[in-house]
């Protein structure tokens, strides 16, 4: 990303919506400084791009009259903004202490024979991105995982597996996806770069 | 034993995230009372109440409140429900089964500091607790409970939320105000504290969500009232959570000061199969690590400083004999090493040779001198670093290294002779 290109509201082509616009605007009431709608603007341009590559925070740099720099680290510092494209389903298992001492390593191990990759990995058809994820605090019904937006608690392996599947099967009838669950694919067809690392130099 | 139902209401079988109901069971009553008291008069209750912050450090609220500088400068109000203690699962209860209860919280607080807008800091992975909350703020804003001129009193206040996005570092005050304010959560060294420069240069209250909630019913009571309900300067009910290796995991709500025995064994439903306890986290997992021997001390503030733990956010992790302390100590070492923001040396590095120390001996690839070695490693830490994360991370580490030495050194051989 080149500075100059910072002044084109519309960078790499991206612009966002209509709707995305005005609820920037509201959003921009809410701070003293545009700075602060940052990490909410972040959430909505992850909403409609799927994720965050560069041209996206570029885009966003130039909305909230930002440096690249500032919208850059900000945008690295968290782990719920995808700097990379992530799969359809974005699963996550907790293994953290509660969840370990109620059996939260036989899901994992579920999870990496059913999708036949390890945590941290997409599967090579986009669908699946398996992680292991720090405590979602709902330890009295551990142990507990998230797919994309929705809870799953106190699951079973064989729970788990019939999940997988029935995702497995989801899956293959809507294609991979372009990231972020619920993101606009009218407008962004799956990203052709899915599974590669974007380059933000 | 004593359970008491003031913040826990689970038992009504009410579906609480309506405002009807909310307001059926006496919901909003005391925002006339705030307005007869007036802000000082708020103040004074809550002072009164002996209070202490919810959040893990059990500040008493009314003290901080009395933090802010009388000056002209725009007062915020934000809540910290950014809950990520590993091991804590309280102020979801709040967020998701009984949001107006925050929220009048919220209300009467902000009446109290004199504050005009309100951010709730909500934890990125919560998706239905910022979906119930959202819904119930808007619920609020129709029926005239928010925005300007609230139920004509004159009182103006703005709620908005904002979302974290998986760092668990921005649940520590400083951190999440620079969060709000746009930035890397890097917590900033103190002082200036948040009271006097918080969110965008202005004085903040940074108060937890279960802190909140609790201001409604201190009220009602009277703050005299809440206090006689616990011990000597822990007063009031606690929600406690047990987890783990018990026979009813779940969450509840006693007078502060109940012996954790109790708790683990009438309302946790005692260990699963009847085993004994190996060891237990008093309140996340950032406190130090409690034996069955300590498990008779009043479950409060100092009853757990007084064996050299923390009540933290009072979420009790059992551990039953026959476990691998080598594992849990892996999961608690992995979780802070990842969660480090980087700024500290001491932390970053440190949480980093922890880790890799426990998974070695994990591996079976180390000897009973890693225990020293961790203990040093924590002794490097402790006291060293900007926030209060790194004593997060070395302070478990080195109770199981110091307290459960025979246990780790049989783990240890067993993995040699494997
Ligand atoms: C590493 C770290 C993480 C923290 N996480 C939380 C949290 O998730 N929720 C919370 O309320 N307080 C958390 N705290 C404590 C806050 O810094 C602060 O003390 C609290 O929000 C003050 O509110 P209270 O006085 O009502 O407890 C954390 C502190 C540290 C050092
Ligand atoms: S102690 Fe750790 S988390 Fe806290 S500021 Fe230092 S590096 Fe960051
Ligand atoms: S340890 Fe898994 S939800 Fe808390």
């Amino acid at each position: 990303m080149r500075e100059a290109k910072m002044a084109d509201s519309s960078a790499n082509g991206l612009a966002f919506s209509p709707q995305t616009k005005a609820r920037i605007a509201e959003l921009l009431t809410r701070y003293p400084r545009k700075q602060g709608a940052l990490i909410p603007v972040l959430w909505l341009a992850q909403e409609e791009f799927g994720w965050l590559k560069p041209a996206v925070l570029e885009l966003v740099a130039a909305e909230l009259q930002l440096s690249k720099a500032s919208v850059l680290a900000t945008a690295m510092f968290y782990t719920m903004l995808y700097k990379r494209p992530h799969g359809r389903f974005h699963v996550q298992i907790c293994t953290n202490v509660a969840c370990y001492l109620r059996g939260s390593d036989d899901l994992v191990a579920t999870a990496v024979e059913v999708l036949g990759i390890n945590p941290g990995e997409t599967s090579e058809d986009g669908l699946f991105t398996l992680q292991q994820v720090q405590c979602l605090c709902a330890c009295e019904r551990a142990p507990t995982l998230q797919v994309n937006k929705t809870d799953y608690f106190d699951v079973t392996p064989n729970q788990f597996r019939a999940l997988l599947e029935q995702l497995q099967t989801d899956g293959l009838r809507l294609g991979p996806s372009i990231g972020w669950p619920g993101a606009d694919e009218s407008t962004n067809p799956p990203d052709a770069s899915t599974g590669t690392e974007a380059s933000y130099a | 034993m004593p359970e008491h139902r003031l913040l826990l209401r689970t038992h009504l079988g009410v579906d609480f995230t309506k405002l009807d109901n909310y307001l059926k069971h006496g919901g909003f009553k005391m925002w006339p009372r705030a307005l007869e008291l007036g802000p000082a008069g708020v103040i004074a209750q809550v002072k009164a109440s002996g209070l202490r912050g919810r959040g893990g450090a059990g500040f008493p609220t009314g003290t901080k409140w009395g933090f802010l500088p009388k000056d002209e400068r725009p007062r915020y109000l934000v809540v910290n429900a950014d809950e990520g203690e590993p091991g804590t699962f309280k102020d979801r209860y709040f967020l998701e089964e009984d949001p107006f209860r925050q929220l009048e919280g919220i209300l009467l607080s902000a009446y109290a500091t004199n504050a005009h807008i309100c951010y709730i800091y909500i934890r990125g992975e919560y998706w239905n607790s910022k979906d119930v909350t959202e819904d119930a703020i808007a619920q609020l804003y129709s029926a005239g409970w928010l925005g300007k001129n609230i139920q004509g009193s004159g009182f103006d206040l703005e709620v908005y939320m904002h979302t974290g996005a998986g760092a668990y570092i921005c649940g520590e005050e400083t951190a999440l105000i620079e969060s709000i304010e746009g930035k890397p959560g890097m917590p900033r060294l103190k002082p200036p504290f948040p009271a006097n420069w918080g969110v965008f240069g202005m004085p903040t209250v940074v108060n937890n969500t279960e802190t909140l909630a609790a201001v409604p019913v201190i009220l009602e009571m009277g703050g005299k009232a809440w206090a006689d309900l616990g011990t000597p300067n822990n007063g009031g009910t606690k929600l406690v959570g047990v987890a783990g290796h018990v026979n009813k995991p779940g969450l509840f709500e006693v007078p502060m000061g109940t012996p954790i025995r109790e708790i683990i064994y009438d309302l946790g439903g005692g260990v699963l199969g009847g085993a004994d306890i190996l060891a237990i986290i008093p309140g996340g997992s950032s406190c130090p690590f409690l034996t069955k021997d300590e498990i008779d001390i009043p479950f409060d503030f100092d009853g757990l400083k007084n064996v050299g733990s923390m009540l933290g956010t009072a979420c009790i992790t059992v551990i039953a004999e026959g476990s691998d302390l080598i594992k849990v100590m892996g999961r608690v070492a992995k979780f802070y090493q990842h969660e480090s923001c980087g700024q500290c040396t001491p932390c970053r590095q440190g949480t980093g040779w922890l880790h890799a120390i426990v998974e070695k001996l994990d591996a079976g690839a180390a000897d009973e001198q890693a225990i020293d070695l961790l203990i040093d490693a924590c002794n490097g830490i402790d006291g060293n670093t900007i926030c209060a994360h790194g004593e997060a991370a070395a302070w478990p580490i080195r109770s199981i290294c110091e307290k459960f030495r025979p246990q780790l050194e049989a783990e240890i051989r067993a993995r040699a002779a494997a």
